[in-house]
């Protein structure tokens, strides 16, 4: 199984039945259509969209519906339209059981770094910055090293944060950390990879979840 | 009453160099698109743009962004803009990055005449430097101060000449926070109905807030990432 795959279809089970969940820009986004549809989940969209619908077709393009990737997008049957500070009453009144953000970098203390490469690129944190504050709980997904094969779990971040002790989850192609006691433990390791691996591409100090310590 | 404009001119010609204009929309979704070419066209310099967005090189706030008109950004994401990021690292432009939910509280607590609030939004990151902070029920917050400007420029569906606007869809987003947080409103709409024709119980934005509406023909609205059902 291909490191994507491995972090979509590990994230994918954090989704519950019911939920209430906001799916992050990029890769998070690739989650929605994986949902079972039976499940009853309502895709969050900050732009002022609660009931995601899929990619519509192209009869049905609407330039007045997109996602807050600027997709063009649908909404299923309940769905509802607001204003984005009603958008964020949802999401900073803890109201969103779930949000699943991409990450740049996560501290072994659960901070979060997404936004901004100092002097590089200038882009915003666009609602991500909100999200990580708001929501019941926050899943970050990434690949484990950055193209360059250097750590971007590391013992504080290099970059600007988006949120201090906010991930409470953090999946990767390699593991799945869980945010304990104020500490990023180990809890999961994925298909095909090794403690030692995850040791030597991990700068971060973490704890060891006792199920994987048996084994 | 009748606040209908026939031309855009008439509400171009009041805003002026160094004015703050409140420009509502999502990425290129509900954006103002007349009154923005008409402020290129205009020329007025020295603004100041408060929009979650800054449009793309060529459309949109990217346009005002070309011709150098605005001379700072209060915006929560501008990845789409190269434009923009040259003007920025060059220091020809001022920005001020807020995050989207601070943003639309920041103008909702403008329009309703609330000079600040606390949230936990952007504690521990660079957004907080200089920001007074204050300790909730155990939790720190941070004080964010709200946001008015000289004008508000917002793009609805629909209105009825006393002013009331109805927005369509995802294209609302932050455009009724801006008609509330303008000392004047501008509205371009797509359709213009009867005083009463609209249901009473389905206004966005009630009339009160909106001095001046034109009605624009021929709406591009351009899609930014154009995605279909595979």
């Amino acid at each position: 199984m291909e490191g994507r795959e491995r972090i979509l279809s590990r994230a994918l089970s954090e989704i519950q039945a019911g939920m209430y969940v906001n799916l992050g820009i990029g890769m998070p986004t690739l989650i929605a259509d994986r949902i079972p549809s039976d499940f009853g989940v309502m895709l969050q969209s900050e732009n002022g969209l609660l009931g995601i619908g899929p990619y519509p077709n192209e009869n049905a393009i609407d330039p007045d519906l997109i996602n807050a990737g600027k997709e063009t997008v649908s909404e299923i049957p309940g769905a509802a339209y607001f204003d984005s500070a009603e958008s964020f009453a949802m999401i900073r009144g803890g109201h969103i059981d779930l949000a699943i953000l991409g990450g740049m970098e996560v501290s072994e203390t659960g901070d979060l770094a997404n936004w901004m490469i100092p002097g590089k690129m200038v882009k915003g944190m666009g609602g991500a910055m909100d999200l990580v504050q708001g929501a019941k709980r926050t899943v970050v997904i990434m690949d484990h090293v950055t193209k360059r094969g250097d750590p971007k779990i590391r013992k504080a971040c290099t970059l600007p944060l988006t949120g201090k002790a906010v991930v409470d989850c953090l999946i990767t192609d390699l593991a799945v950390f869980q945010l304990k006691d104020g500490q990023l433990q180990l809890t999961e390791l994925q298909p095909g990879s090794t403690l030692q691996d995850v040791r030597k591409k991990t700068e971060a100090d973490f704890t060891i979840a006792p199920a994987l310590q048996e084994a | 009453m009748n606040k209908v404009t026939p031309t855009i001119d008439s509400m171009i010609e009041q805003i002026h160099d160094g004015a703050s204009l409140i420009v509502g929309g999502f990425g290129l979704c509900g954006i103002p698109e007349k009154l923005i070419l008409g402020l290129r066209e205009s020329g007025v310099r020295d603004l100041t743009v408060i929009s979650n967005n800054c449009g793309v090189d060529d459309w949109g706030l990217g346009l005002l962004l070309e011709n150098k008109q605005i001379t700072k950004m209060v915006a929560s994401y501008v990845g789409e803009n190269k434009r923009f990021e040259q003007q920025f690292l060059s220091g020809e432009l001022e920005v001020e990055l807020v995050p989207q939910g601070t943003l639309a509280e920041r103008l909702r607590a403008g329009g309703a005449g609330i000079p600040a609030f606390y949230t936990a939004t952007g504690v521990g990151t660079p957004i907080a430097e200089g920001k007074e902070e204050r300790v909730f029920n155990g939790r720190t917050y941070i004080m964010e101060k709200s946001i008015t400007a000289d004008y508000a420029l917002v793009k609805a569906w629909a209105a009825d000449p006393i002013g009331n606007l109805v927005y369509r869809k995802t294209a609302r987003n932050f455009n009724p926070l801006a008609a509330a947080a303008g000392r004047k409103t501008f509205a371009e709409v797509e359709s213009l109905v009867h005083t009463g024709a609209l249901d009473p119980d389905q206004i966005h934005t009630p009339s009160v807030f909106v001095q001046s509406i034109f009605v624009g023909a021929g709406y591009e609205k351009r899609i930014e990432r154009r995605t279909v059902a595979r």
